[in-house]
């Protein structure tokens, strides 16, 4: 056990730093867990309106593709499960991966591992204690979705079972890290590995679920799910899992045997020589940071469409019988469909406006990092450094609204037969446009004048977020919620399209943003 | 003489802390100024400033023939700058960040960017998140020394690079100045200093203390003997002229004024020198003098 030593001084080092960042990470999945349980259960509380989700959600290949499989719907936990298990089973996994990764590559690649590795530490004590702490974290957060879900009427003997395919899979996961972790000789790219595999498990068990085939049995996350809750409640299929991750752990030790400390089984690829045509100016180098992230959030905002407009032909059986979800799209007014319509762009706008202000305040990452100083010591001016790049964020904001509103559109228009809605709902969901803008404008003001205070950027962003997702339900004073740039935007396609707003949102940005680039102008760069 | 660079009282504070107290600071066009100091003396601060990034509180300041922070953008295309801690893009090459760096300068030599990779023994197509600091380093001077630029503000160019690696710089700074094109290098390397530049100026707590060329600092008039004599050398420090005297490992070492050299050898001659060393003060001497009550002072704090 001489390869082991030192493990437990590792494990209090690795939860000593990880204090805060561990705790956010199990209370947000407990949190939304126990909160998207009991609405589920607040929502769904007459067998009419539990036997009409059995009828139209477990019947829609979409949201088995997101969800899972369609067991025990006609059941209040069979639904809270089917609600809740996305999300912990993502959460869950996310978060041991990075965890894994964090404790071992990227230790390894800023060199910290070998100043422990030269004391009294075995070979695999660092990775024995990164595994340890990203297993008891996946416990803890196991324990707390069987605490969540038993709020709800839901049998003790299920709750445990679900308790625990979570935390399997959070264990399924740290093994995985651990090997892309040997594999692979940077953090960044150990951790894309391991989000790829868990991103192949995803896709496995999607389309296993809508074919009804054995390709979820060749996913972790269709394992985890396989135990059907409330429908059998098998516990084999975690067997799998626990074998599988036992494997990869034993392959990680064997591989650490076979390489030097700081280097990956896998070197890194030499990328090119000389710069492409396009890296000579800010904003071809914006393009090439960023090009990455506009086809991430691209690919995100046309599933999340895809899913909402999948679902708008059900929609209006659903609505119908079920009381709570009328009183919520009554808050918007006009047809059902309409107002599901307007929410779904909005959720697109609200995307955009997510990477809009990522993107705007990117500069302010590259000034925090150093690497403003050498080029704005060439023939750049602060003008251009500032603003040129805002082409790729402005493109890109309204790149993201159109294939968003094209994802809605097209997967409404396959579900209908009718292609005729595609091309307004794409025009329509340029109306989002001049709220990000506003967005952006306040994060360029805050780069010229206050660039500690950045973050109130990202508040606002949170702040919309939840004023659009909880609209009036939160009944808040208008000034507040007007606070929320997308509150001043047109309801379409339940309102008619008005011009005046529009054009106001547009010129507050450009002000904020002449306003900042004076800023800009005049402070000293760190 | 012209001058490349002229700055005259220039004050920088940051909160509480006085960064710049009155620099004075004169750089001859086509020469190369040694821009020497302690840690937190300024000499970042004072190039950040010449580069616009940041400004002056007050003072004036003159850059090539323009204003640093008004006229950066159009002064930046003479000039190229090398960072004391050199960031680079991470999902970058080299390679990459060389051309990127010297494209937003206005262009590169070609010719001498291949010979500097060469003689740098840079490999461009490796991403910078796994270049060492020496590589990210080199990145920074390829970029700078392959440019057609008259003025090079280099920051400590030379912290990570390893002695074969230093040679190569020292070379190719010397070649620049045989092109006539100017140099500020900033270092804390006083061989360094020694060996390349042709006039330095000491900075102190924000303000240049010193400054003129190496003779003139070491002071003509001066002159350091390192003796061993059979008879003990008493009363040294009486003699006129005579200064800093120190016993080591049995010599005595001290510093006189030329003038008064032919007096202290006559007090020693009787005592018997059995050995005799005499040199003009080396520039480490003169920075450890400079700064000594400086390192004296830190632990009594």
């Amino acid at each position: 056990m001489k390869a082991f030593t030192g493990t437990p001084a590792l494990v209090r080092l690795a939860l000593r730093r990880d204090r805060i960042r561990l705790s956010v990470w199990v209370l947000a999945l407990v949190g939304v867990t126990a909160a998207s349980a009991s609405a589920v259960a607040s929502t769904y509380d007459t067998p009419a309106e539990i036997a009409s989700y059995a009828r139209n959600i477990g019947s829609s290949p979409a949201s088995i593709a997101m969800a899972g499989p369609p067991v025990a719907l006609d059941t209040i936990g069979g639904i809270v499960v089917y609600e809740t298990s996305l999300t912990v089973l993502l959460g869950v996994a996310l978060m041991a991966l990075f965890t894994v990764v964090r404790h071992t590559r990227s230790e390894e690649e800023v060199g910290r591992t070998e100043l422990l590795a030269s004391a009294v530490v075995g070979r695999h004590a660092g990775t024995a204690a990164a595994v340890s702490v990203a297993v008891g974290a996946s416990l803890v957060v196991g324990l707390g979705v069987t605490g969540s879900v038993l709020v709800t009427p839901f049998p003790t003997g299920a709750a445990v079972l679900y308790g625990v395919s979570v935390t399997v899979l959070g264990i399924v996961f740290a093994a995985v890290a651990t090997v892309t972790a040997q594999l692979m000789s940077h953090g960044r790219s150990a951790t894309g590995a391991a989000l790829a595999v868990l991103g192949a498990s995803f896709a496995l068990r999607a389309i296993g679920d809508v074919q009804g085939s054995f390709l979820s049995w060749l996913s972790p996350v269709g394992w985890s799910q396989g135990v059907h809750l409330l429908a059998g409640d098998r516990w084999w299929p975690l067997l799998i899992s626990l074998v599988f991750a036992v494997g990869l752990f034993g392959l990680a030790g064997w591989l650490t045997t076979r390489r030097d400390v700081g280097s990956g089984v896998w070197a890194d690829r030499p990328g090119p020589g000389r710069a492409g045509r396009l890296l000579s100016s800010p904003l071809g180098l914006a393009w090439r940071l960023q090009r990455g992230t506009v086809v991430g959030w691209g690919v995100g905002l046309v599933l999340l469409g895809v899913v909402f407009g999948s679902v708008s032909n059900d929609l209006q059986d659903m609505v119908r019988d079920n009381p709570t979800l009328q009183e919520y799209f009554a808050e918007t007014g006009g047809s059902i469909t309409d107002a599901f319509f307007a929410v779904a762009l909005l959720f697109m706008g609200l995307g955009a406006a997510g990477f809009a202000v990522a993107s705007a305040l990117r500069l302010h990452g590259e000034e925090s990092a150093g690497r403003l100083e050498p080029l704005l010591a060439t023939d750049v001016s602060r003008d251009r450094m500032l603003l040129t790049p805002l082409v790729v964020t402005v493109g890109g904001a309204a790149l993201l609204v159109t294939v968003g509103g094209l994802g809605v559109g097209l997967a409404d228009a396959l579900v209908r037969g009718d292609f005729g809605a595609v091309l307004p709902l794409v025009a329509q969901s340029w109306v989002q446009l001049p709220a990000v803008l506003v967005l952006v404008g306040l994060a360029v003001l805050l780069m010229g004048w206050l660039p500690r205070a950045t973050a109130v950027a990202w508040a606002v962003v949170g702040f919309a977020f939840v004023v659009g997702w909880l609209g009036g339900l939160l009944s808040l004073p208008s000034w507040l919620s007007g606070l929320s740039p997308f509150q001043h935007l047109p309801q379409v396609p339940v309102e008619e399209v008005t011009v005046a707003p529009l054009v106001v949102l547009t010129l507050v940005a450009v002000v904020l943003v002449v306003v900042g680039a004076l800023g800009f102008r005049r402070r000293d760069i760190a | 003489m012209s001058t490349a660079i002229s700055t005259r009282d220039v004050v920088k504070t940051f909160g509480s802390t006085r960064a710049l107290d009155g620099l004075d600071l004169e750089v001859a066009t086509g020469e190369v100024h040694g821009f020497l100091g302690p840690n937190g003396a300024g000499k970042s601060t004072t190039i950040r400033i010449l580069l616009g990034l940041m400004r002056a509180d007050s003072g004036s300041l003159q850059l090539l023939d323009g204003d640093p922070w008004h006229d950066a953008a159009t002064l930046h295309r003479r000039l190229a700058y090398v960072p004391g801690d050199v960031n680079l893009w991470p999902n970058l090459t080299g390679g990459e960040a060389i051309d990127l760096l010297s494209r937003l300068r206005g262009g590169i030599d070609e010719k001498r960017r291949a010979s500097l990779l060469e003689r740098f023994d840079l490999d461009p197509t490796k991403k910078a998140r796994s270049y060492s600091k020496g590589n990210r380093q080199k990145v920074a001077l390829v970029a700078a020394l392959a440019s057609d630029v008259e003025l090079l503000l280099l920051d400590e160019p030379t912290s990570g690079l390893d002695p074969l690696m230093e040679a190569t710089f020292q070379e190719c700074v010397r070649e620049i100045r045989e092109e006539g094109r100017t140099i500020l290098l900033s270092s804390h390397i006083l061989a360094e200093a020694e060996a390349l530049c042709d006039r330095v100026s000491i900075i102190r707590s924000g303000r240049v203390v010193q400054t003129g060329t190496l003779a003139d600092l070491r002071g003509l008039t001066r002159t350091t003997v390192e003796v061993a004599t059979e008879w003990p050398a008493d009363g040294l420090a009486n003699v006129p002229g005579v200064l800093h005297v120190e016993r080591v490992d049995g010599k005595v070492r001290f510093d006189v004024d030329t003038d008064h050299l032919d007096e202290a050898m006559d007090h020693l001659a009787p005592l018997r020198i059995r050995s005799l060393v005499s040199h003009p003060p080396t520039l480490e001497e003169l920075f450890l003098r400079q700064f000594g009550d400086v390192m004296e002072e830190e632990p009594a704090r």
